[in-house]
C-alpha cells in the first residue's frame, strides 16, 4: 500500500485490524527482526517543503532520498552534521534510503564524536500513531522546549512507533577545508590513548578512528589557518610520528562511515557495539574469538566481523558497560539482536511504545521478538 | 492559575503522611513546619505562590526510591525541585502534594578525563561542574544564566540552554546517561559514558520532561576542552530589520558564532544605564557577536563578520582587542535582566523561539501590542538561535496589571506561534505557558504527549498541573482506540 496523503495514511492504519510493515525504500529491511506485515510503502511523501539555508532548518518528506537531499544541501554548502552512513554495501541496499529510514535508524556517522547523533539534530516531526491519528512534535525552530522530546523518541525506534511522514532536521554549514592526521604503527591500547589525548586537547578534533593494521586516523575540519594551525598543534601532542592525508579524506572517512573496513568479511556478523572509549581495547582483548574489527568514535563504537552465528551472548559479556546491536547476519533471528534491557526499562520501553502503538500495528517484532 | 484539586483525602492525612515519609527520610530531612517549608513556596516565577503539604529532602537513591514508591501506592502528589530557578513554574508546590527537594544530592561522582565526562549528583550545580573540571582547561557547555545556582538535574528536566547553545548544544545535546526513579519506586539507568541509547530514546525523552515523568539521582556529562581564545564584536544597527539581516548573513556564510545576542532599543538604554558598558545609544539594535576557536580561526572569523556587519549598514563597530574589553561587552547583556528590573517596579521574561527572517515582523507586532496594553517592553535575543526573551515592565502593585501584563506575554507567544514559532525556547512550559500549549499543538498532538506521560506515570501523580492544559486519567486515554471511525473526545474541561 503506497498512500498519497496524510489524511489516506491516518485511513489506512485506522481501518486496518492488521500490522504493517514500513518501508521506505526498503533498504534497511535488514536491520532487526524481521517484520511480517502489510507492506506500508512511504516513498510517495518525499516533498521538500522548506529549506531555509539561513535558519539552519530543513522539512522534507519521510520517503525523499537521502542522496538527493544531500546533493540540494551541497548545492548552497550545508551538510548533515551527523554525517549520516550508506549501508547499502554492507546491508545489499540499492542505495542509501531515504530519509524516514535514517532518521528511524538513527544513523549517524564518524563526526557524531564531535557533532551529535541525527537524535541531536532532529527538530521535529509529522507522523501517524498506531491509533491512526495524525500527530505532530517539534518545529522549523533550532531551539525548542515546547512538550515532550517526541522527535527524539522517533530517531531509533525502527518504524515501530509511528508512520513519519515528514521530519524537520538541523542543517549546518559545511567546513570549508579538511585534513586527516595519520599515526601508523599504533596497538588497540596505544591508538585508544592517542585518540583520548586529541580529543581532550582544543585541537577540535572532530573524528578519531582506529583501524588495526592501516593506522589511527584524526579528522580536523575548519577554514584552512585554524585547520593548519591545529594539525600542527596535534602533531606536538602526539608526537612527530604523523602524516597528513588531504586530498582522500573525505573518502577515507565515507569509508569509515559506511564500515568499509570490514567489507572483506563477507558473510561474517557484523556487530556495531557502543562502549566508553577507554574500554575498547580491553573489550576486543576479552574477545578470544576469530574476528576482524575496526574502533571509530576515539574508541566509542566498535566495528566488529565474527563467523556467522558466533553467540552474542559472549560478546555481550565482554563489554563492562554499552551496548551492542548485531547489525548484519543471515542467522540474526535466533539471536538478541538488540541489547536485552533490564525488566524495569523493558517494561518501559513496552509501555512507551504502547503509548504510540497499542495494537502493534508499526513493525511489530522489528526491535523485540513478540512485539 | 488555577492548578489541580487538592485531593482532600490527601490533606486529611497529613499527620499520617508525615510519620510515614520521616520513617523513610529520617531527622532533618522532612520539613513539615509552614514557616520552614516557606522557603520552598515559590521557584524563579515568583509571582505563583503555594506552600507544599510537606517538603522531603532525600540524600540516598533508597530513599528517593521509597519515598516514590509510597506517593504511589497511597496515591500522593510530588512536585520535584533542583535549586528552584525555573523561570516557568516547573517547581511550583502543590498544597496535597510531596515537595522533592534534591539539594542533598550535591557530590561530584566521578571526573573522567579519558573518557571526556563527569558523573555527578542531580543536585551539583551547572557551574559546579565546570569548577570541578576547569583545573584542566574542560568545562560544561550549556550556560544558562542561572548556572551558579542552578543544578544539573534541573538541567535535565528543563533541557536548558544558554547564550553558547547555537555552537554547543543544549542540555539534551551534551547529556549522556542519567539514573532515574520511576513513580513506582524502580531505579532504571539509561545511557552511560557510552552513545546512543539501546533502546527507544528515553533519555531524550526525558531531558525536558519537567519532573513529569520520573525523577533523576544521576547524571552523566559530557566535558569540553576550553576554546583557546575568544573575541567578541559590538555592533550598532539603524534598525531591527539591519541587524535581523546581519544575523541571517553570517550563518548563511557558513559561520556559527559561539554566541550571537541581540537587544533593542530599550534594552539598550536600560542596561547601559545600569553597567555603562559604552554601549551606542544612537542605534536600533545591538548585536554581540562572539568567534571562539584557535586564535588565527578567530581572527579571520571576526574579519568577516566585521565586513558582513558593514555590508548591512552597521552604525558603529567595535572588535574587543582584550579579555576584560570582551567580558565587558558581555557584561551589558549579563545584566540585562536586573537592568530593566532597575527602570520597573516589576518584569515579566518571555521566551519564545521564531524562525530568524520574522524577527522584524515579531518586533513590530510587539510594539503594537506594547501600546495596546498600555506596558513597555524590552528585547534581549539569542539571536543566533532565534530565542527570544521580551521583558514587559509593569508593576505589580498597580491593580490589574500583573493580569494585563500576563495577557500581553500571552499574546506575544501566541505570535510567535503564529509566525511558525513555539512558546519556549529554553525556560520550560511549567505552569506559565501552560494554558497556551492548544496554541501550538491540536488536541490529538497533545493527548500523544499524554500518553506518554501514562508510559511513566499512570496515575499523574508526578508534577501535576504543569505543562498540560488538561488533566486525563491514562484509564481515559487508553479508551480512545477507536475502529475505523471518529474518536468520541469527551471534552474535558480545562481547570
Amino acid at each position: 500500500m503506497k498512500p498519497k496523503s496524510e489524511a489516506e495514511l491516518a485511513e489506512l492504519v485506522r481501518e486496518s485490524s492488521k500490522p504493517f510493515e514500513i518501508i521506505g525504500t526498503a533498504t534497511k529491511r535488514a536491520i532487526g527482526y524481521s517484520v511480517h506485515g502489510t507492506c506500508l510503502d512511504l516513498s510517495g511523501f518525499n516533498t521538500v517543503h522548506a529549506y531555509e539555508p539561513e535558519e539552519l532548518i530543513l522539512e522534507v518528506g519521510a520517503g525523499a532520498l537521502l542522496t538527493d537531499i544531500q546533493k540540494r544541501l551541497h548545492k548552497c554548502h550545508q551538510y548533515f552534521a551527523f554525517e549520516p552512513p550508506d549501508y547499502s554495501a554492507l546491508l545489499g541496499g540499492a542505495h542509501s534510503g531515504t530519509i524516514g529510514g535514517m532518521v528511524a535508524c538513527n544513523l549517524s556517522g564518524p563526526r557524531r564524536l564531535k557533532a551529535g547523533a541525527l537524535r541531536d539534530h532532529i527538530l521535529g516531526v509529522r507522523g501517524v500513531s498506531g491509533r491512526g491519528e495524525n500527530f505532530k512534535a517539534g518545529a522549523r525552530v533550532v531551539k525548542n522546549v515546547t512538550g515532550y522530546d517526541v522527535p527524539k523518541l522517533m530517531a531509533g525506534s525502527y518504524g515501530t512507533l509511528a508512520a513519519l511522514t515528514s521530519v524537520i532536521i538541523k542543517v549546518l554549514p559545511k567546513p570549508e577545508t579538511e585534513e586527516t592526521l595519520f599515526i601508523a604503527g599504533l596497538s588497540d591500547t596505544e591508538a585508544v590513548q592517542a585518540m583520548s589525548l586529541a580529543m581532550q586537547s582544543s585541537c577540535e578534533v572532530s573524528c578519531a578512528a582506529h583501524v588495526p593494521g592501516q593506522g589511527t586516523f584524526l579528522r580536523l575540519e575548519g577554514i584552512a589557518p585554524s585547520v593548519a594551525y591545529r594539525r600542527d598543534k596535534l602533531f606536538q601532542l602526539v608526537g612527530e610520528r604523523g602524516e597528513v592525508i588531504d586530498k582522500g579524506s573525505a573518502t577515507f572517512w565515507r569509508d569509515i562511515a559506511n564500515v568499509t573496513p570490514l567489507q572483506a568479511c563477507k558473510g561474517d556478523d557484523i556487530w556495531k557495539i557502543s562502549v566508553p572509549p577507554s574500554d575498547a581495547p580491553q573489550v576486543m582483548a576479552k574477545l578470544a574469538c576469530d574476528k576482524h574489527s575496526y574502533f571509530d568514535w576515539a574508541g566509542g563504537l566498535i566495528w566488529l566481523a565474527v563467523p556467522q552465528g558466533t553467540d552474542g551472548a559472549v560478546i555481550r559479556a565482554a563489554l563492562i558497560s554499552g551496548h551492542a546491536t548485531l547489525l548484519r547476519s543471515a542467522k540474526r533471528e535466533a539471536q538478541h539482536i538488540f541489547q536485552p534491557q533490564p525488566a524495569a526499562l523493558a517494561a518501559l520501553n513496552s509501555r512507551v511504545k504502547q503509548s504510540f502503538d497499542p495494537q502493534h500495528h508499526f513493525n511489530p517484532g522489528r526491535m523485540e521478538r513478540g512485539h | 492559575m488555577l492548578m489541580p484539586k487538592p485531593d482532600g483525602k490527601t490533606l486529611v492525612r497529613r499527620a499520617e503522611i508525615v510519620a510515614a515519609l520521616r520513617q523513610i527520610v529520617p531527622g532533618e530531612g522532612v520539613i513539615d513546619t509552614q514557616r520552614e517549608m516557606q522557603a520552598y513556596e515559590s521557584d524563579g516565577l515568583s509571582a505563583y505562590r503555594q506552600m507544599p503539604m510537606v517538603v522531603v529532602l532525600p540524600a540516598t537513591v533508597e530513599q528517593v526510591s521509597a519515598v516514590l514508591n509510597y506517593a504511589h501506592q497511597n496515591s500522593i502528589k510530588v512536585v520535584p525541585r533542583g535549586a528552584g530557578t525555573s523561570l516557568s513554574g516547573g517547581a511550583l508546590p502543590l498544597e496535597d502534594g510531596i515537595l522533592l527537594g534534591m539539594a542533598k544530592f550535591n557530590r561530584v561522582l566521578d571526573i573522567d578525563y579519558d573518557n571526556r565526562c563527569v558523573v555527578a549528583q542531580p543536585g551539583v550545580t551547572n557551574l559546579g561542574i565546570t569548577m570541578a573540571v576547569e583545573h584542566k582547561g574542560f568545562y560544561y557547555a550549556p550556560d544558562p544564566s542561572s548556572q551558579i545556582a542552578c543544578t544539573i538535574g534541573g538541567n535535565v528536566a528543563e533541557n536548558s540552554g544558554g547564550v553558547h547553545c547555537l555552537k554547543y548544544g543544549l542540555t539534551a545535546n551534551n547529556v549522556l546517561g542519567i539514573e532515574m526513579v520511576l513513580i513506582t519506586g524502580e531505579v532504571v539507568r539509561l545511557g552511560g559514558k557510552y552513545l546512543d541509547s539501546e533502546h527507544y530514546d528515553l533519555l531524550g525523552v526525558m531531558t525536558g520532561s519537567e519532573g513529569l515523568l520520573g525523577v533523576v539521582t544521576e547524571v552523566t556529562v559530557r566535558i569540553l576542552q576550553k576554546p583557546e581564545t575568544a573575541r567578541a564584536v559590538l555592533v550598532g544597527f539603524p534598525s531591527n530589520e539591519t541587524a535581523g539581516q546581519c544575523v541571517a548573513d553570517i550563518i548563511s556564510a557558513g559561520i556559527i558564532p559561539g554566541g550571537m545576542e541581540m537587544m533593542d532599543r530599550p534594552a539598550i538604554h536600560a542596561v547601559e544605564q545600569f553597567v555603562h558598558a559604552d554601549y551606542p545609544l544612537n542605534v536600533e539594535a545591538l548585536l554581540i557577536v562572539e568567534l571562539d576557536g584557535p586564535q588565527v580561526e578567530v581572527d579571520q572569523l571576526i574579519q568577516r563578520v566585521a565586513e558582513i556587519a558593514k555590508h548591512n549598514q552597521s552604525k558603529t563597530l567595535r572588535v574587543s582587542t582584550s579579555e576584560a574589553e570582551r567580558l565587558l561587552f558581555w557584561a551589558g547583556r549579563k545584566a540585562a535582566f536586573p537592568a530593566v528590573g532597575r527602570i520597573s517596579p516589576d518584569y515579566m521574561c518571555m521566551d519564545g523561539t521564531i524562525p530568524r527572517k520574522t524577527l522584524p515582523q515579531v518586533l513590530a507586532g510587539m510594539a503594537k501590542l506594547s501600546i495596546q496594553y498600555g506596558l513597555g517592553v524590552a528585547n534581549v535575543f539569542h539571536a543566533g538561535d532565534g530565542n527570544l526573551h521580551p521583558l514587559i515592565l509593569f508593576d505589580a502593585n498597580k491593580r490589574g496589571e500583573l493580569e494585563r501584563a500576563e495577557n500581553f506575554g500571552a499574546d506575544i507567544l501566541r505570535l510567535c506561534v503564529k509566525v511558525g514559532g513555539v512558546l519556549t525556547g529554553e525556560h520550560g512550559v511549567g505552569v506559565e505557558k501552560r494554558d497556551l500549549m492548544p496554541e501550538m499543538f491540536t488536541e490529538t498532538d497533545l493527548d500523544q504527549q499524554l500518553r506518554l506521560k501514562c508510559a511513566f506515570d499512570p496515575q499523574g501523580l508526578l508534577n501535576p498541573g504543569k505543562v498540560f492544559p488538561q488533566l486525563h486519567a491514562c484509564a481515559e486515554m487508553g479508551r480512545m482506540i477507536v475502529h475505523g471511525g471518529k474518536l468520541a473526545h469527551p471534552n474535558i474541561p480545562r481547570f
